[in-house]
């Protein structure tokens, strides 16, 4: 099962190397991996999606713990979190299908953010299902580049 | 008034606590080296950097306190990685320093320059690169602070060139402040309660003692927790001596070649007392035939120890020390229950009593040659156990594990979680270091030993009166040993009769060298040993294909030991 973990780092250099060298030196898989800065300037927040039964993230999360330069891990799959990741797509655009792909992005709230005479680069933030959706929607007009973002993630509430 | 980075480093060891230094210098740590002789602080120049990690790892495990290295750049940092893989898969608090290149030449591929913060991530528990020297006070105290506390580990710190010559004032933070690192000392108490109702209900119990109990010093506590029970308790290789193997609760070590008695008494439990070890692959055999019918408690001061091979019935995140004590006051608090758990065990006793009596350890004590064995069993008689003992990696060290007694915690050295050969000689050296006037024997391989045996010129240098005793089969011995029983004695490359001579190779590095080939000569040899003072080299040519039993073949479970044909005793 897929799980999202989010976690509070020293910002220091040298600190994703550990948790990447941690990762593939224990054979975990890595979906996405984020990294930025926090109000905090000393602290970066790392949001992880991986995967595994429950004994594997335990170990993920336990390692991540022991880490000397992590501060916190939270896998917030468990509870109620909002979850986004944003896409830039490149897709064709010729005169026929323009009007469609401006129908789509219109359904989806997505934005054009690039023109030229042959494409458009769209720009959609969402969770998993909406990209998934719109992306299934545009493929068959003809996708030529996307570049994600990796997820990012947050618990509702206080 | 400013100090350079060199002295400020310098001053940080000895305010530390720090006396000696296992190190040897180059290019771009000769500042370091120019200062050295200011400061109180004893230098070893070992000949090889493994060795010295080694020598750290041997007096850390021996004193509790960290072990020092100081090493220079590129290949004096990657000559250190063995010694800290062995020290981080033991959890043994050392602090290595490494030179670096200049900062501004990092990452240009300069001359000695290796990326060994990148190199030695994987195998320390944490590691530093100085960038700033206004940061190297402070970073050498969070080091040592990290190396000892919770689960100890190598802790390695590359200090580069620009750094150890830049000068600021000193100051030396009193406390260190780490918001992202707090080891949990105490158990929670409503696992120690249920631990404890598990313990009184159990009928078939076993203290399955690992490495955790030694480096948490917590041996007292484990003798009267475990007097208290009166049950069964059982080490694994890194914790001899944590319990006194000649007390009659003790089964002899666990594993694939752990006493009979021990292994089966593992796999008959009804409940797993675990005391810091983490059910390692040699200790545990077949991982679904492990203990099958017992409920376990895992005490750990590593959370990531708990769960990773089997599911704890009640785990304890804690210090083995604390745990126990509070294990103990809640017992305190159950006289009654107590008495009836103490009656319980008794059948449970008549079963490991018979195990014990039907295979006790054993070899053929009649042979014309020198046994192994026997070696060990006289070395532990002539000295009256009283003696510190490293071991190189193989048969020579499972016979050690086996047939010396260990009474007392940090008396073993051993490399059990790399299995580093080489291991043996330099971690002797270290103890002695730091117990000069106590006797330091390794008890070593003809292989192991050839690995790191040129510091024998250190001991002599020093005179440090180290006691070798080489278990010389000419063979790497217990590869020979999977090949009889697992590729039909097919000995490729596992034959080292082509040996030097060990006597002469003494002689050399300016050490005594003796040497027994048969039975009777053996007692002269090592009274002859003992008197001499000064470092030895005992060469033991002893049986060449002995075997050493009990084994469990890899991936059996406990019960599928393999035990010697004829035992005649
Ligand atoms: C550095 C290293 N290389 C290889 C091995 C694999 N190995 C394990 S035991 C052993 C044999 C060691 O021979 P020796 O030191 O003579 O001990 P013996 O088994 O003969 O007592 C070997 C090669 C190891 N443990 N460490
Ligand atoms: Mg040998």
């Amino acid at each position: 099962m897929k799980h999202t973990i989010s976690v509070l780092v020293e910002n220091q250099f040298g600190v994703l190397a550990r948790v990447a060298g941690l990762f593939s030196g224990r054979g975990f898989n890595i979906e996405s991996l984020n990294v930025a800065e926090t109000m905090d300037p000393t602290v970066s927040r790392m949001t992880i999606v991986t995967s595994g039964h429950d004994g594997i993230i335990e170990q993920i999360e336990k390692q991540l713990n022991k880490l000397i330069n992590v501060i916190k891990v939270h896998d917030l799959t468990a509870e109620s979190h909002i979850e986004r990741e944003m896409v830039l797509v490149k897709v064709n655009a010729e005169a026929t299908n323009r009007a469609e792909i401006l129908r789509i992005v219109d359904i989806f709230r997505a934005k054009v953010v690039d023109v030229t005479p042959r494409t458009y680069t769209i720009e959609i933030t969402g969770d998993e299902d909406k990209l998934e959706a719109f992306l299934k929607l545009l493929k068959p007009i003809g996708i030529r580049e996307i570049v994600r973002t990796g997820k990012v993630a947050m618990a509702r509430g206080g | 008034m400013k100090l350079t980075g060199a002295q400020i480093f310098l001053e940080s060891l000895v305010r530390e606590g720090v006396k000696h230094i296992f190190g040897h210098p180059g290019g771009v740590v000769l500042t370091i080296y120019d200062e050295l002789p200011k400061f109180p602080l004893k230098h070893f120049l070992v000949r090889h950097e493994q060795g010295g990690v080694h020598m750290a790892d041997g007096y850390a495990r021996a004193t509790g306190k960290a072990g020092v290295v100081l090493v220079t750049s590129g290949p004096g940092a990657t000559n250190t990685v063995t010694g800290l893989a062995t020290a981080y898969m033991d959890s043994i608090p050392v602090v290595c320093f490494t030179g670096q290149v200049p900062t501004h030449l990092v990452g240009n591929d300069a001359f000695q320059e290796a990326d060994i913060v990148g190199i030695s991530r994987p195998c320390t528990k944490h590691n530093y690169l100085v960038k700033d020297v206004n940061d190297l006070a402070r970073i050498v105290r969070e080091a040592f602070y990290i190396a000892t506390t919770g689960r100890p580990g190598p802790v390695l710190v590359d200090l580069p060139k620009d750094v150890i010559n830049a000068q600021t004032e000193f100051h030396w933070p009193e406390k260190v402040h780490l918001r992202s690192y707090n080891p949990t000392y105490q158990g929670h108490p409503g696992q120690v309660a249920k631990a404890v109702d598990l313990i009184l209900q159990s009928r078939k119990p076993v203290i399955y003692v690992g490495g955790g109990a030694i480096l948490s010093n917590a041996s007292p506590e484990l003798v009267s927790f475990a007097t208290k029970l009166g049950t069964p308790v059982a080490p694994t290789l890194m914790a001899l001596g944590a319990f006194p193997m000649t007390h009659w609760q003790c089964t002899g070590m666990l594993g694939m070649h752990g006493e009979y008695q021990a292994n089966m008494a593992m796999h008959d439990a009804d409940l797993l007392i675990a005391i810091g070890p983490r059910f390692d692959d040699r200790v545990t055999g077949k991982l679904d035939e492990f203990a099958p019918c017992a409920k376990k408690i895992h005490l750990d001061i590593d959370p990531t120890s708990i769960g990773k091979n089997i599911r704890a019935d009640v785990p304890i995140v804690g210090d083995a020390r604390e745990v126990l004590r509070q294990m103990m006051a809640e017992l305190d608090g159950r006289p009654q229950e107590l008495e009836e758990f103490k009656a319980n065990i008794q059948e449970w006793w008549a079963q490991v009593r018979k195990w014990r009596e039907e295979h006790p350890l054993s070899y053929d004590r009649t042979s014309p040659n020198i046994k192994p064995q026997y070696v060990i069993e006289k070395l532990y008689e002539l000295t009256g156990g009283d003696a510190i003992v490293s071991t190189g990696v193989g048969q020579h060290q499972m016979w050690a594990a086996q047939f010396w007694k260990f009474d007392r915690p940090r008396t073993f050295l051993t490399s059990g979680g790399l299995g580093t050969m080489g291991y043996g000689f330099p971690a002797a050296v270290g103890a002695q270091v730091a117990f000069p006037d106590r006797l330091v024997i390794d008890i070593d391989g003809d292989g192991s030993f050839q690995m790191t045996c040129q510091d024998l010129i250190l001991a002599a240098e020093h005179n440090l009166p180290v006691k070798v005793a080489i278990i010389n089969n000419g063979y790497i011995g217990m590869v020979r040993q999977w090949q009889e029983f697992f590729f039909r004695r097919n000995y490729s490359q596992s034959d080292m009769a082509c040996q030097p001579d060990f006597v002469k190779l003494a002689e050399a590095y300016r050490c005594a060298g003796l040497r027994a080939t048969k039975p009777d000569e053996m007692v002269g040899v090592i009274k002859e040993a003992l008197a001499t003072p000064g470092p030895v080299v005992m060469d033991f040519q002893v049986e060449r294909e002995e075997n050493c039993f009990p084994m469990i073949p890899a991936g059996g479970a406990h019960h599928q030991m393999i035990l010697p044909e004829v035992m005649p005793s």
